[in-house]
């Protein structure tokens, strides 16, 4: 008897395992398409930046908009930089109760640190710049390739993203030690954005590189970007944590950014960069580039051009939003383009391409790279542009600028795939996809055994790929919520073998059954898919409608699935997301319009005048806030009517979508809650924010 | 629940069209095959509820000749026959509910993990320490660390439409 009742009992549980797996699976699928689609949205941009170059005369209205956004770096010394980011002026008051440190700085000096951190203390301005001028200082020395060796039974202890998670990085410490000589480290990159420490945990491990700079080894990885940073919070950060003197302190983080070494080699056999390969990628190459003219690697280098003609212009150096001025001449690619369209159907299918996103948007990639180059005055791909003609007056960006460039792009933003071949990465919009025909090859050319990169999160903290001649590691758990993923950290002794621990921050998440645990990441997915259905609800509707001939408001659940799977043309498996998504249903069937509206929206404060603005501004969303703290150069947090209204122009322009003065005036007063003629950022998105209508528990 | 206007044609076609989307999800290198290690919880997740040796028949099947991998050109109709003939039904709550009072010899109605694990590992088709451990993890009430199986019977049923 009770062998039929154990054996029914395993039928059953295996399949309610297997059913959760598969949502989890789902899940995850979700939070990565959403996460690569955000970073292809950045790229698109950059596009807009392209634009707008090309767009400037010196006649058009919009140029002071313009030349504000382009704007020239006010200095260009290393010492007049030192004098401006001079902490000595900024006095430590009584009433600070934040940990005091003394330089040069000390384990006791950066232990206390942590400790401060632990207990969410705030590190003084005068500290923080002292400290980060320190750091600054001392990378200018490091090569771009730092070679360590694992000898004398040394474990070499190697960590991957960690995304501003202080609790990621203290549960490291705990666990294995704090760095120091006997204990060395490498982290490897993506330090900061979206975690709400990114700063604390910058400061702590500079803080560890001053002391042990033999013994610590930072990877600059694509976070280290001060472009991407406006984007994904850690601009935000630290304005919100220093109102006087963050927009210091993110000046110099800049540049320490662009000094952070690109790559580690341990005992000449293992190679750690933050993104991985490419089918070019030479370490030689690599070695040899001036590493911080790349301020943000998503943008090409420009031209140094020197004055002439008795013209006023000056040295514009590298550091700023975008291209360069002399937009005919210079080399236009931020991706380079493919042989062709004959790669696309072998593309990783495993998140949202560009296919569907862009054209919903009349604005894609290639498109604008086309008539970018038509307007620069030359048609060919990208592989001819070397023998485009030159022109005296003009700098050089030579082939090799170009090439350097590439090489740090593809070694910072490369994801590997399981087909053999190199391609761009077009679902990031930076570096490449790289097979395993191309880790054999780019690894025996350097005769090393093994690749260990970050940058994308995986559900076990690590993964091997490639034969295991690749390894992903990834210390950020909870990434996308609780319960997605663990973290983990690998500890390598003379043999090379890598071994490795895992954990998961958050107690939250320990107690929680697996079946919550599952329920509550998927919640979260399915909140961050709502606004992908409501961007699109129109078409959604359309869709739902051809399946309701009669108009009874109703379809049944399959004809659900099929329909929203044709117009989000995400990869989802909708019949299997089903369930969780749609609550209301009777018989098996689904009242469409009560569901559209149960997606969360919000209402505007005021009647606009035009509809089809408001859905504009909710697909590019992310991408006007980031362009909006560009423009807001002193980083107020405000920008006025004039500006708010040329962005909009230029932007509506690059959409081709109409959008008339009058909207944008209707639009600017409902955003303007204070009615005192400036535009609060803050406030702008919050107005945007989607709000939950329906409970959901 | 079916559309009673459907035709025999549209329900094949449903029936693909769920099965592609539970493979695809496994899928990895986007090029229709799947590890047969997965293809269990595939099986599983189209509603399905073999035994073990269900599974390996099943497998056997449609297996590529011991490479480890499935092709979509084989299971597709393999699957869709399975589907179509509810060949491995799911289990009724009062079954399972008989199933579980049988092991609760005292009537407590609740499992210790003890007694569960006893069961789970030494009889049937035996779980590895690996499924035991994710069992109480999934199935015990996390402050008292039992198994309260009635409640988890009506809170964890299948839908039937899938």
């Amino acid at each position: 008897m009770s062998i039929r009742a154990a054996l029914l009992i395993q039928r059953w549980y295996r399949q309610y395992a297997a059913r959760l797996e598969m949502r989890r699976r789902c899940t995850w699928k979700i939070f990565q398409s959403i996460e690569y689609a955000g970073e292809q949205d950045q790229i698109k941009l950059y596009t807009f930046f392209g634009f707008l170059m090309d767009h400037f005369t010196p006649a058009s209205s919009e140029r002071n908009l313009i030349s504000h956004i382009f704007r020239k770096n006010e200095f260009c010394h290393d010492t007049e930089w030192e004098r401006y980011f001079c902490y000595k002026s900024i006095e430590v008051t009584d009433s600070y109760t934040g940990p005091h440190l003394t330089f040069p700085m000390t384990f006791c000096g950066v232990s206390k640190l942590v400790e401060a951190f632990k207990h969410k203390q705030q590190l003084h301005a005068r500290y923080v710049l002292q400290l980060l001028g320190e750091t600054w200082r001392l990378l200018r020395i490091f090569p771009n390739i730092s070679q360590i060796s694992a000898y004398h039974n040394k474990q070499i202890t190697i960590c991957g993203d960690l995304h501003g998670q202080l609790e990621d990085l203290l549960l490291i410490f705990y666990k294995n030690g704090l760095p120091s000589s006997e204990k060395p480290y490498v982290f490897n990159g993506d330090f900061v954005d979206r975690g709400k420490n990114s700063l604390e945990i910058l400061l702590i491990l500079f803080g560890f590189l001053l002391v042990y700079p033999n013994d610590v080894h930072l990877n600059r990885g694509n976070h280290e970007d001060h472009i991407v940073n406006l984007r994904y919070g850690f601009t935000k950060e630290v304005l919100g944590k220093y109102r006087v003197h963050g927009k210091k302190i993110l000046k110099l983080l800049q540049k320490i950014f662009s000094w952070l070494p690109l790559a580690t080699v341990i005992d000449n056999k293992v190679l750690i960069v933050h993104g991985g390969i490419s089918d070019k990628t030479d370490l030689d190459a690599i070695a040899r580039v001036d590493r911080h003219k790349y301020g943000s690697a998503l943008t090409p280098p420009k031209p140094t051009k020197h004055a002439v003609n008795g013209s006023k212009t000056q040295t514009i150096n590298n550091r700023e939003a975008c291209g360069p001025v002399e937009g005919r001449r210079r080399v236009c690619s931020l991706t380079y383009c493919s042989s062709g369209p004959a790669h696309r159907h072998d593309l990783p299918r495993r998140s949202l391409h560009n296919a569907h996103i862009s054209s919903q948007l009349n604005w894609s990639l290639e498109k604008e790279l086309k008539k970018r180059r038509r307007l620069a005055g030359f048609d060919q791909s990208y592989r001819e542009l070397r023998t485009s003609d030159s022109d005296p007056e003009s700098g050089e960006t030579t082939e090799t600028d170009v090439g350097e460039w590439k090489q740090i792009v593809d070694v910072l933003w490369s994801d590997p795939m399981a087909q053999n071949g190199c391609i761009p990465n077009e679902v990031r919009g930076g570096g490449c996809y790289w097979g395993p025909d191309v880790t054999e090859e780019v690894l025996g050319r350097h005769n090393l055994q093994l690749l260990i990169r970050s940058h994308e999160c995986k559900q076990d903290g690590y993964e091997f790929c490639h034969n295991r001649r690749v390894l992903t590691i990834f210390s950020a758990s909870n990434y996308y919520e609780v319960g997605s993923n663990r973290g983990a950290y690998i500890r390598m002794g003379p043999d090379l073998v890598p071994h490795f621990i895992q954990y998961q921050a958050s107690r939250t998440c320990r107690e929680l059954t697996l079946r919550q645990s599952v329920g509550w990441t998927e919640r979260s997915a399915l909140r961050a898919l709502r606004e992908q259905l409501f961007v699109h609800k129109s078409d959604l509707i359309s869709a739902f409608q051809e399946f309701d001939p009669n108009n009874k408001g109703m379809i049944s659940l399959r004809h659900w699935a099929s329909a929203t799977e044709r117009v989000l043309n995400l990869g989802l498996p909708w019949r299997l997301l089903r369930p969780q998504h749609v609550s209301s249903t009777q018989c098996g069937m689904v009242d469409y319009q009560q569901w559209i509206r149960e997606l969360s929206i919000t209402e505007p404060k005021q009647e606009i005048s035009d509809n089809s603005i408001l859905e504009t501004m909710y697909k590019n969303h992310s991408n006007l806030e980031t362009i909006f703290r560009i423009i807001d150069t002193d980083h107020s947090g405000l920008i006025s009517f004039e500006e708010f209204r040329q962005t909009w122009k230029l932007l509506s322009s690059h959409l081709q979508t109409e959008i008339s003065d009058k909207a944008i005036a209707d639009l600017a007063q409902s955003i303007d809650f204070n009615k005192d003629g400036v535009i609060d950022i803050n406030e702008f998105m919050e107005a945007f924010r989607l709000v939950d209508i329906s409970a959901h528990t | 629940m079916a559309d009673s206007t459907q035709s025999a044609e549209a329900i094949v076609s449903d029936v693909h069209k769920k099965i592609r989307a539970a493979f695809e999800a496994f899928d990895y290198e986007s090029n229709n095959t799947v590890d047969v290690r997965e293809i269990g919880t595939i099986i599983y997740s189209l509603g399905c509820f073999p035994t073990q040796a269900n599974l390996h028949d099943l497998i056997a099947e449609v297996e590529e000749d011991h490479t480890g991998y499935i092709h979509l050109d084989k299971f597709l109709p393999a699957m869709t026959k399975v589907l179509l003939d509810h060949k491995f039904p799911c289990i009724p709550e009062d079954l399972l509910l008989q199933a579980f009072e049988v092991l609760d010899k005292e009537k407590k109605g609740y499992l210790e993990p003890e007694e569960l694990t006893k069961y789970m590992t030494q009889e049937g088709e035996v779980f590895t320490q690996e499924e035991m451990d994710e069992m109480l993890t999934a199935l015990a009430d996390p402050e008292k660390n039992l198994v309260y199986y009635k409640d988890l019977i009506s809170q964890l049923t299948i839908d039937p439409d899938m």
